[in-house]
C-alpha cells in the first residue's frame, strides 16, 4: 500500500511526469514532424557517451548554484544572486588564468579559490544589507546580478578581450589553469569531483554541526532562533558568504572545466537554473545531485531538438515554470494525501 | 423547547490537510432562543466544529441542517446570509481601521460608488442604542481595551442580522467585570430571541448561563444534557473520563536565597505610557512566584525586560548575583535562565523542523552534545526518546515535524527543552494555554518537581486556577505596576483577587515591597 | 562635462524623465495594489515582457495599435490569472509563483517570437504599431511646462491617470477598504464574508493589468518594436520603487518619478565617454541604494523612537 509519508516523492514524479507531458504537447502543437521532435528531445541526450557526457557537464554548473540557492532558500531567504556572482567569479578566475603563471596544480586551485572568494565577498553585500536593515534580498539580489553583469563586461571588453579573437573572447588561458578532464571520449571534467564534494560538505553542514542547525532554525522560525540565542544576524551573513563561494566556485569551474577563454556575453543563466535545482531537491544538499542531472538532461534534449528539429531549445523556459508552479504548489495532489490518511486512520472502512 | 431544532449538524467528520482528525461522527444540534454551551478540553474539536457551522472550513463528511432542510456552506458569508455570526476568541478586527470602518466591512453602504461614511456610522449608533453596547463609531480598533473590542465583535455580527451567535471562549480575555458585563448583553440578546452557541471550558460560567450542554471529547460527541441536571462534576468526568480537578499536593515550600531579583523597573512605551513602573520583586530557590494579572498590564514586557529583549528599561535585573540588563538573550539563557514563552508558534517552536531539532536548542551549542565539528547525533536521538517517553508525547518518533502534534504535545516538547536544562530561574508564561487538560496537569507536575529540586520560578499566568493551584506566593499586576503581594497564595480568594486586578482595591507600596525579600 | 549640465537642465531631459519613468511606474502600481492585498506579484518582469510581445504581434496582424493594446492588456491579465490560480488555489509560493512567471516569460516570450517572426532577438520582420503620442493644446504652448509635459505617449498619461485612479479606489471604495483589510489582517476580512481569495486575486487581475500596460509601453511606445528581454529589469525597479514608496500611491509615484530620474540621467551620462557597460547598470545602482536608503532610514526611524523612549526612561 502506498503510504501519505511517500507522498512528497509521488507528487515530484507527478510534476516531473506532467511538465515532461506539457512539453510532448507543445512539440505536438508547433512541430512539422512531432513524433520525430519528441524523439529527439526525449532519446538524443542518452543516445551516445558524448551526450551523456554532455547531461553531466552541464549537470555540474547546476549542482554548484543549485546548492548555493538551496542553502538559501533553507534560511529562508529568496536571493537569486547565484546568478552574477557565477559571472562575475567567472571573469576572476579567466584573469588569474590568463595573467597569472603558475605551476599545473596550483594554478586552477588558486583560480577557484580566487572565484569563490570573490562570489564570498559580493555575496556578502545583499547578505549584511539584509541581516542589519532587513534589505530586500530578492530585489537587491537582482539588481546586483545586472550591475555585476555590467561591471564583469566591461572587464571583459576593456581588460582581458583578445584582439586576435574573431569573438567578443578574451585571451587564452594559460592550459596550466584548465582542470583536467576525467572521462575520456567526453568533456567531463574534474569539477564534478569538486561539486560533489562540496555536496557532501554541505549535507554534513547542514544536518550534523551546530552551525547548520543554526542555518536551518533560523530559515524555519527567525523568531524562535533568536530565542534561543542563535544570532541570526550573523547566520544569515555566513549563509551568503556560503552561498557566494559555492556560486563563485561554480563560475569559475566551469569556465576552467569547459573553455579555454572567457566569452560569455551574456548572463548564462545557471544561477536562475540553481533556483530551480533547489526546488526540485527540496533544498536537500544529496537531491541537488539528482534535480541537477534531471534539468541537464531535458535542457540537452532541448539543445538536440533545436539542432535537428523546427522546435527552438526556449520552449524549456516554458517547461521550467510549470515545473516551479507545480512543485511548489502545496495543495496540488493535496486531496489525494487527504484521501490516504483518511483511510490510514481507518474512517473510511 | 422541545420543538424541532433550528439547526442540526449529522455524523460530521473533518479532517485537516496535515492528517489531523479534527471531528469523528460528531452530532449537534441547537434549539432556537436557547444558550447552548459546547464543552470539552482544548483540542476535543469545539472549534472545528464551530468553524464548520459557519463556513471556514467545510465537513470532509457528514450533513448540516438548517431549519430541517439541507444546506452547505462553503464559505462565512454562506452562513452569515442564512443569520449566523460568530465572535472569534482571538477578534477578528483589522487594527488600523476605525470602529465604523471595521462593522461595515464587507457590507458598506454606498453613494455614488465609494463608501457613505455618514449612513455607516448611523448604522452603527442604531444598533449600538438598541443592544446597549456604547461605543464610539470613529475611535481606531487598535487603541480600544480588549472589552470594547468584543463589543465591536458583536455589533460586526448583529449588524449582519445574525439570530445565532457562535460565541469562541468569549470570556477568556475579559475581567470578571467585563465577563458579567458580556453575561447580562447575552441574557439581553437571548430576550431579544437570539440563539447562542457558548464554547467555553470555564464551567461556572456555562452553569451560569447555559440551557444545555454539548460535552465534547477528542473530536467525538459525548452528549448533550440540560444543565440544570448536571454538576459541574458530572460535567468534567464527561469531558475527561476521569474526575479532574487541577488540584496538587505540595509539600512544603523551602524557600533559599533569592536567584532573581529585580529593583525598580520602569519602562516608557512608544506613546509616552508606563508600561512598567518601579517593578521590584525577587524569586528565591525552590519557590515558584505566580504573577497575576488581565493580559496587557505589562506582564509581556516585564517578562522581556527579565530576558534581555527589552531595550530601553530601567532598573536592575540580577540572576544569581549577576547583572542582566543589556545582556544577549544567548547571554542570559547561559546564565542558566530558561523561559517557557506565551506563543510556542511564534517563538518555542520551528513548526517544520523535527522534534529533536526543537529539543536540542537549549543544548546543540554545548561541548557535550558536540563530537569535534559534528554534533552527536546518537546522544541527540538517545535524549529526544527519553523526552518523549517522560513526557508521553504522542508522536511518532524523533524525527516528527513538530508541526504535526497536537497542542498539547509541542507544548510538553517545549517544556521538556526549557526544564532539562536544569535551570537555575525558569520564566514560564501561560505555560499551559491553549492545552488539554491531562497536558497541563504533567506540565504543572514537572513545575512543581522542579521548585522541589530547588529552580526558583516564575510564573505568569491568565489562568486563575492555574496561578493559585501551582504557584506559592503571588503578585497581582495592574497598569505596569505590582499592586499587591501575597506571601502565601493559601491566603488568597478569587474575589480579592480580582479587585486586585482590577485595581479597584490595592495595597500600600511597602506591603507590596516585602515581594523583595531584601 | 559642460555638454552633460546643459542636458540635465535642459527640457528634453526633464521630458526623457516622464517618457523612461512610464513603464517603472505602471510597474510600481502593479506591485503596490498587489501588496495592498497582502500578495506581492513579483512576476511584473514577465508579465511586462509577456504583454509587450503580444501587443506587437496582434497589432501586426491586426494592424491597428489599439488592438494590439487590448490584445497586451489581456494576455497581462491572463499571466496574472495563472499565478493568482496558482498561489491561491494550488497555494503555490507566491515568490516562487513570481520568478516562474518571469523565468516562463524570459525564455518563452523568445520562443513564441521565433514561431512567429523566425528571428530570436527582435520583432523587425513584423510590421507593428505604435500607440500615439498626445499633444494637449493650450499646455503645449507654455515655456519650459509644455516641452516637458506636452508630446508623450498616451500611456504616459494612463499612467498618471491610473496613480490618481487607483488612490481613489484604495481610500475611498468598498473594493479598496476590502483590499487593505485582507492585506492587514485576512481573517478579520474572512470572517465577516470578504472571500480573501477573490479579493486577492482582484488584486493580482489589477496588478497584471498595469503591468500589461508597462509591457505595452515598452514595445509600442518606448520602442516600436519588441525585442529579447526588453523590459531589463524594470519590473523589479518597479518593485523597488513601491518598497521605497512605503506602500502608499503618492510615496510610489515620487520613487517611479526618481529612479526614472536615474535611467534618463544614464541615458545622459553617455556623452561622458564613460563605457557603455557601466552607465547600463547605473539604473540598478540607483535602485539598490534607493532600497538601501529606504530600509536605513527606516531602521533610523525605528532607533530613533527607541532612543526616544530611552530620553524619555530616564
Amino acid at each position: 500500500m502506498i503510504k501519505a509519508i511517500h507522498f512528497e516523492k509521488i507528487r515530484t514524479i507527478a510534476v516531473i511526469a506532467i511538465s515532461l507531458l506539457l512539453t510532448l504537447l507543445i512539440i505536438a502543437v508547433v512541430s512539422d514532424d512531432p513524433l520525430r521532435t519528441m524523439g529527439v528531445f526525449l532519446t538524443e541526450p542518452l543516445s551516445s557517451l558524448a551526450h551523456i557526457g554532455n547531461i553531466v557537464e552541464m549537470a555540474i554548473p547546476l549542482m554548484f548554484t543549485g546548492l548555493s540557492v538551496a542553502l538559501l532558500f533553507r534560511a529562508n531567504l529568496f536571493n537569486l544572486g547565484a546568478e552574477g556572482l557565477f559571472y562575475f567569479a567567472g571573469i576572476v578566475a579567466s584573469s588569474i588564468a590568463v595573467h597569472f603563471t603558475l605551476s599545473a596544480y596550483v594554478h586552477p586551485i588558486v583560480a577557484i579559490l580566487a572565484g569563490g572568494l570573490t562570489g564570498a565577498l559580493l555575496s556578502a553585500i545583499p547578505g549584511i544589507l539584509k541581516a542589519k536593515w532587513n534589505v530586500n534580498e530578492l530585489v537587491t539580489s537582482l539588481m546586483f546580478n545586472s550591475i555585476l553583469f555590467g561591471v564583469g563586461l566591461y572587464f571583459l571588453n576593456y581588460k582581458l578581450r583578445d584582439p586576435q579573437a574573431f569573438v567578443n573572447a578574451s585571451y587564452k588561458f594559460h592550459p596550466s589553469a584548465m582542470l583536467n578532464n576525467l572521462v575520456p571520449g567526453t568533456r567531463i571534467h574534474i569539477g564534478l569531483i569538486l561539486a560533489i564534494l562540496s555536496i557532501l560538505a554541505v549535507h554534513y553542514y547542514l544536518y550534523n554541526t551546530k552551525w547548520g542547525y543554526e542555518l536551518r532554525m533560523t530559515g524555519s522560525n527567525r523568531s524562535f532562533a533568536e530565542y534561543s540565542g542563535i544570532n541570526t544576524t550573523k547566520v544569515i551573513i555566513v549563509v551568503h558568504l556560503i552561498a557566494g563561494f559555492l556560486a563563485g566556485m561554480g563560475g569559475s569551474v566551469e569556465v576552467l572545466g569547459m573553455y579555454n577563454r572567457f566569452q560569455w556575453t551574456g548572463l548564462p543563466g545557471y544561477g536562475l537554473d540553481g533556483a530551480l535545482v533547489a526546488l526540485l531537491a527540496k533544498n536537500n544538499p544529496l537531491s541537488v545531485i539528482g534535480a541537477a542531472l534531471f534539468l541537464a538532461y531535458i535542457r540537452i534534449g532541448a539543445d538536440q531538438m533545436a539542432r535537428m528539429s523546427d522546435v527552438p531549445a526556449e520552449l524549456i523556459s516554458i517547461v521550467q515554470a510549470v515545473i516551479i508552479l507545480l512543485i511548489s504548489a502545496e495543495q496540488f495532489l493535496k486531496f489525494w494525501k487527504t484521501r490516504m490518511l483518511l483511510k490510514e486512520a481507518g474512517i473510511r472502512e | 423547547m422541545g420543538s424541532s431544532p433550528l439547526l442540526e449538524m449529522r455524523n460530521i467528520t473533518k479532517v485537516y490537510p496535515n492528517g489531523v482528525v479534527a471531528n469523528s461522527n460528531v452530532n449537534f444540534s441547537l434549539v432556537e432562543g436557547e444558550i447552548h454551551a459546547i464543552v470539552g478540553e482544548n483540542g476535543a474539536g469545539k472549534s472545528t466544529l464551530m468553524k464548520m457551522i459557519f463556513g471556514m472550513e467545510e465537513p470532509s463528511e457528514g450533513e448540516m441542517l438548517l431549519a430541517g432542510s439541507k444546506m452547505r456552506f462553503r464559505s462565512p458569508q454562506d452562513a452569515i446570509d442564512n443569520g449566523i455570526g460568530m465572535v472569534h476568541q482571538h477578534f477578528m478586527l483589522v487594527p488600523s481601521f476605525t470602529v465604523v470602518q471595521n462593522i461595515v466591512l464587507g457590507m458598506e453602504p454606498t453613494k455614488g460608488g465609494s463608501i457613505n461614511y455618514k449612513e455607516a456610522v448611523r448604522m452603527t449608533e442604531e444598533l449600538s442604542a438598541k443592544y446597549n453596547l456604547a461605543i464610539d463609531p470613529h475611535a481606531k480598533v487598535e487603541n480600544l481595551s480588549v472589552g470594547m473590542k468584543q463589543k465591536v465583535e458583536i455589533l460586526k455580527v448583529l449588524i449582519r442580522g445574525a439570530k445565532v451567535l457562535i460565541l469562541d471562549e468569549p470570556t477568556a480575555v475579559l475581567t470578571p467585570q467585563e465577563t458579567e458585563e458580556l453575561f447580562r448583553e447575552l441574557k439581553g440578546l437571548k430576550r431579544e430571541g437570539h440563539t447562542i452557541v457558548f464554547i467555553s471550558h470555564k464551567l461556572k460560567e456555562v452553569k451560569e448561563i447555559c440551557d444545555r450542554i454539548t460535552i465534547m471529547r477528542s473530536g467525538k460527541t459525548e452528549g448533550v444534557f440540560t444543565t440544570s441536571d448536571m454538576s459541574e462534576r458530572d460535567i468534567s468526568r464527561l469531558m475527561v473520563g476521569r474526575d479532574v480537578v487541577l488540584k496538587y499536593d505540595k509539600t512544603e515550600r523551602r524557600a533559599g536565597p533569592a536567584v532573581l531579583r529585580a529593583r525598580d523597573l520602569s519602562y516608557m512605551g512608544p506613546e509616552g505610557k508606563p508600561l512598567l513602573s518601579h517593578v521590584s520583586f525577587s524569586v528565591r530557590e525552590g519557590e515558584i512566584v505566580g504573577i497575576a494579572g488581565v493580559e496587557g498590564n505589562g506582564q509581556a514586557e516585564l517578562v522581556q525586560a527579565l530576558t534581555g529583549s527589552l531595550p530601553g528599561v530601567k532598573g536592575t535585573v540580577e540572576v544569581a548575583g549577576e547583572n542582566m540588563i543589556g545582556r544577549s538573550i544567548k547571554e542570559v539563557r547561559d546564565t542558566g535562565v530558561s523561559y517557557i514563552p506565551e506563543d510556542r508558534m511564534r517563538q518555542g517552536a520551528a513548526k517544520d523542523a523535527s522534534i529533536s531539532d526543537n529539543l536540542i536548542a537549549m543544548f546543540y551549542r554545548m561541548k557535550e552534545w558536540n563530537r569535534g565539528l559534528f554534533l552527536n547525533k546518537k546522544k541527540i536521538t538517545r535524549f529526544t526518546e527519553e523526552q518523549i517517553a517522560r513526557y508521553n508525547v504522542r508522536c511518532k518518533g524523533p524525527e516528527q515535524p513538530i508541526g504535526m502534534l497536537s497542542g498539547g504535545n509541542m507544548q510538553k516538547i517545549v517544556v521538556a527543552r526549557e526544564c532539562e536544562a536544569a535551570p537555575k530561574l525558569l520564566i514560564a508564561e501561560q505555560p499551559t494555554r491553549g492545552v488539554d487538560i491531562g497536558a497541563a496537569r504533567l506540565i504543572h507536575e514537572r513545575l512543581l518537581e522542579m521548585r522541589d529540586d530547588g529552580c526558583a520560578i516564575l510564573l505568569l499566568s491568565a489562568d486563575l486556577n492555574e496561578i493559585l493551584e501551582v504557584s506559592d506566593s503571588l503578585l497581582v499586576m495592574y497598569n505596569g505596576q505590582f499592586v499587591a503581594y501575597y506571601p502565601d497564595v493559601k491566603e488568597v480568594t478569587e474575589e480579592e483577587l480580582g479587585f486586585a486586578m482590577l485595581g479597584i482595591k490595592r495595597q500600600d507600596a511597602a506591603e507590596v515591597r516585602r515581594a523583595l525579600h531584601d | 562635462m559642460n555638454n552633460f549640465f546643459s542636458i540635465l537642465f535642459s527640457t528634453d531631459f526633464a521630458f526623457s524623465v516622464l517618457r523612461v519613468m512610464t513603464p517603472i511606474l505602471f510597474a510600481a502600481l502593479g506591485a503596490l495594489i498587489s501588496n495592498k492585498a497582502g500578495i506581492v506579484n513579483i512576476g511584473m518582469e514577465g508579465t511586462m515582457l509577456t504583454s509587450a510581445l503580444t501587443g506587437v504581434i496582434v497589432s501586426a496582424y491586426s494592424g491597428s495599435a489599439w488592438v494590439g493594446l487590448l490584445a497586451g492588456i489581456a494576455s497581462g491579465i491572463a499571466i496574472a490569472a495563472l499565478l493568482g490560480f496558482f498561489t491561491l488555489k494550488f497555494k503555490t509560493h507566491i515568490i516562487l509563483g513570481g520568478i516562474a512567471i518571469n523565468m516562463f516569460a524570459s525564455g518563452g516570450t523568445v520562443f513564441i517570437l521565433y514561431l512567429v517572426s523566425g528571428d530570436k532577438g527582435a520583432s523587425t520582420s513584423l510590421k507593428s504599431g505604435v500607440l500615439p503620442s498626445v499633444h494637449i493644446p493650450l499646455l503645449q504652448d507654455i515655456p519650459v511646462l509644455g516641452p516637458i509635459l506636452s508630446g508623450h505617449n498616451i500611456l504616459t498619461y494612463v499612467s498618471l491617470l491610473c496613480v490618481i485612479g487607483l488612490y481613489y479606489m484604495l481610500a475611498k471604495t468598498p473594493l479598496g477598504l476590502r483590499i487593505r483589510a485582507v492585506g492587514e489582517n485576512p481573517q478579520a476580512a474572512q470572517s465577516v464574508g470578504v472571500r480573501v481569495n477573490r479579493v486577492q486575486f482582484i488584486s493580482l487581475l489589477i496588478s497584471g493589468f498595469f503591468a500589461a500596460l508597462g509591457g505595452a509601453y515598452m514595445s509600442m511606445g518606448y520602442l516600436s518594436l519588441f525585442t529579447r528581454d526588453m523590459t531589463a529589469g524594470r519590473g523589479w525597479i518597479g518593485i523597488a520603487a513601491e518598497a521605497v514608496g512605503r506602500s502608499t500611491t503618492l510615496g510610489t509615484f515620487l520613487s517611479s518619478l526618481l529612479f526614472g530620474a536615474a535611467d534618463a540621467l544614464a541615458n545622459a551620462l553617455q556623452v561622458l565617454k564613460i563605457p557603455a557597460e557601466l552607465i547600463g547598470t547605473t539604473p540598478y545602482v540607483v535602485t539598490v541604494i534607493g532600497l538601501v536608503v529606504y530600509a536605513v532610514t527606516e531602521a533610523k526611524v525605528k532607533s530613533r523612537k527607541l532612543a526616544k523612549n530611552l530620553e524619555k526612561n530616564k
